[in-house]
């Protein structure tokens, strides 16, 4: 999980951004064909007993893809949990787009920076999340008894 | 002789119309909308969402507007709609360790790695109704810490592990797919994988009733709650077409590891064992409920005795599912006339055969008794 590589990095930004977030990145729609026309199905989701054992069967969920190609050649993928086909064709352009914008491994600029900042507000909500739970936090104290 | 009874139509058509004014109700009232459900009536969604075995908040808030709030009912329109579309695969499994925390507690360790988080719950309310929600427009204003919780939490029986004290939770050998009730018949007895899918799809008050009954004595059971906690947990699929994991977005999660005392057998030394609950959502009781039952169904492989409901797992297994037992249950409402019609002649005929023997038996005894009544 934490040895991502950066296009699952920004694939996660993806998957959990709204789709109005993706278009506002992506801008004017770039030529491209639909490989794969936006398709909800689903995926089984498995845990672990225990949380580190035996694998089971927890539930499904929904989850949307989509697969382009750009005038150029390059694909783009999008896999997210959701029914929003909208979404999946915008994030799978931007995802084409993204490899596209990537020179000698470098991802900054443009469209990376763009999706850097995605992140960042992602990570940004998850840190309020969790500090309004650390407000909840138990501070125990202990009542001594006697001398 | 079978009669096939046709019609119906008009009423079903009407009764269609009707429902659909029922679910309204008055039209004076604004209509609710499917955001404000989902968003409004999270836990609702979440026990929609377990019992219809597929996570997708809108789509469980949309069961319940249709089902005017019948969870049951909502959670067959889920397992309906789930029928109709393609599985792509099977996620990674989950790393509940890696799960971002909004609540997390333990009632074996005061103090833990990363602490007593509450977060959201109703357990230290005082159950007094609030009446200002009668009126809208209240915001809550929550506190915030200056600091995030830890970015990771240990989860604890992993720390009795540790110690060597608690029933060890390892994958088995070449960690195998699991089986998938929604695929195979289910046979028995049954594993684990089947039997932790079939609870976490199962009724939470079915499942909570017989958790109570092993904490009550019909199972012997002495848990304690190891740990609770809830929070957002990613989903990572590996398509085939990319051969690498695609992170598909966050699930909340509850996940409940109850444990028990276990005072040993032959080949077991004495330690703690473990009962382990997971469920969708917010949904703690379901996943402490799952949790106990999940320890019960254990027994057998402990050694000990199975004389109770919850430890068996063809009762467990066969009842816990209430969309089955809803259909099995009301599909005693509909038409079962030619059924009937067979029943009524058979009475009719033994209480005709009845009559005439007994007729037959006065007719005897009045002979019998006749020379007497001469007398």
């Amino acid at each position: 999980m934490n040895a991502r590589t950066p296009r699952q990095h920004w694939m996660a930004t993806l998957s959990r951004a709204s789709r109005d977030e993706i278009a506002g990145l992506l801008g004017a729609l770039p030529e491209h064909e639909v490989l794969k026309a936006p398709e909800t199905g689903t995926v089984m989701v498995e845990g672990r007993a225990g949380g580190a054992g035996r694998r089971f069967n927890l539930g499904e969920a929904t989850v949307t893809r989509c697969v382009v190609r750009l005038a150029n050649g390059r694909m783009g993928f999008s896999y997210a949990l959701g029914r929003d086909h909208r979404k999946a064709r915008l994030a799978a352009l931007l995802d084409a787009r993204l490899q596209d914008e990537t020179q000698d491994g470098r991802y900054e600029g443009g469209l990376h920076d763009g999706i850097a900042a995605l992140a960042a507000q992602q990570d940004a909500a998850r840190e309020l999340a969790s500090r309004k739970a650390a407000a909840t936090k138990v501070d125990f104290f202990t009542l001594v008894r006697g001398e | 002789m079978y009669v096939a009874v046709k019609g119906g139509e008009a009423a079903i058509l009407a009764t269609h119309d009707l429902v659909a004014e029922a679910r309204r109700g008055d039209p004076a009232v604004p209509e609710i909308t499917v955001a404000q459900i989902r968003e409004q009536q999270a836990l609702a969604c979440a026990r929609v969402m377990n019992e219809g075995s597929l996570y997708d908040k809108d789509l469980a808030a949309l069961a319940l507007k249709q089902s005017q709030g019948d969870v049951i009912e909502a959670a067959f329109l889920m397992r309906a709609y789930r029928t109709t579309l393609p599985r792509f695969g099977s996620s990674e499994p989950l790393d509940t360790a890696a799960m971002a925390i909004r609540r997390r507690v333990s009632a074996t360790y005061k103090d833990l790695p990363g602490g007593q988080v509450l977060g959201p719950t109703y357990d230290y309310t005082h159950r007094l109704f609030d009446f200002a929600l009668m009126e809208e427009g209240r915001e809550a204003e929550p506190r915030k810490a200056s600091a995030p919780l830890d970015a990771t939490m240990p989860r604890v029986p992993d720390i009795l592990g540790a110690e060597g004290l608690m029933e060890a939770e390892e994958p088995p050998a070449g960690d195998p797919r699991p089986f998938d009730l929604t695929r195979d018949p289910v046979s028995f007895p049954a594993d684990r994988d089947v039997r932790l899918q079939s609870m976490a799809r199962g009724d939470e008050g079915f499942l909570l009733g017989l958790g109570y009954s092993v904490q009550r004595g019909f199972g012997g059971s002495h848990p304690f709650v190891g740990e609770v906690r809830v929070g957002e947990v990613a989903v990572e699929f590996v398509p085939e077409e990319l051969g690498f994991a695609v992170d598909l977005g966050e699930v909340t999660l509850t996940e409940c590891q109850m444990v028990n005392q276990f005072q040993g057998s032959k080949d077991v030394p004495p330690q703690f064992t473990r009962g382990y609950g997971l469920v969708f959502g917010h949904s703690e009781r379901k996943a402490m409920s799952m949790s106990l039952v999940d320890r019960a169904l254990k027994s057998r492989d402990f050694g000990e005795a199975t004389n109770y409901p919850a430890q068996q797992d063809e009762f467990v297994l066969y009842h816990a599912d209430n969309v089955e037992a809803a259909g099995f249950v009301e599909h005693l409402k509909l038409p079962h006339y030619v059924d009937f019609q067979g029943e009524l002649e058979l009475i009719r005929r033994i209480r005709r055969e009845r009559e005439e023997r007994l007729a037959q038996e006065r007719g005897a005894k009045e002979q019998d008794t006749m020379p007497e009544a001469a007398e």
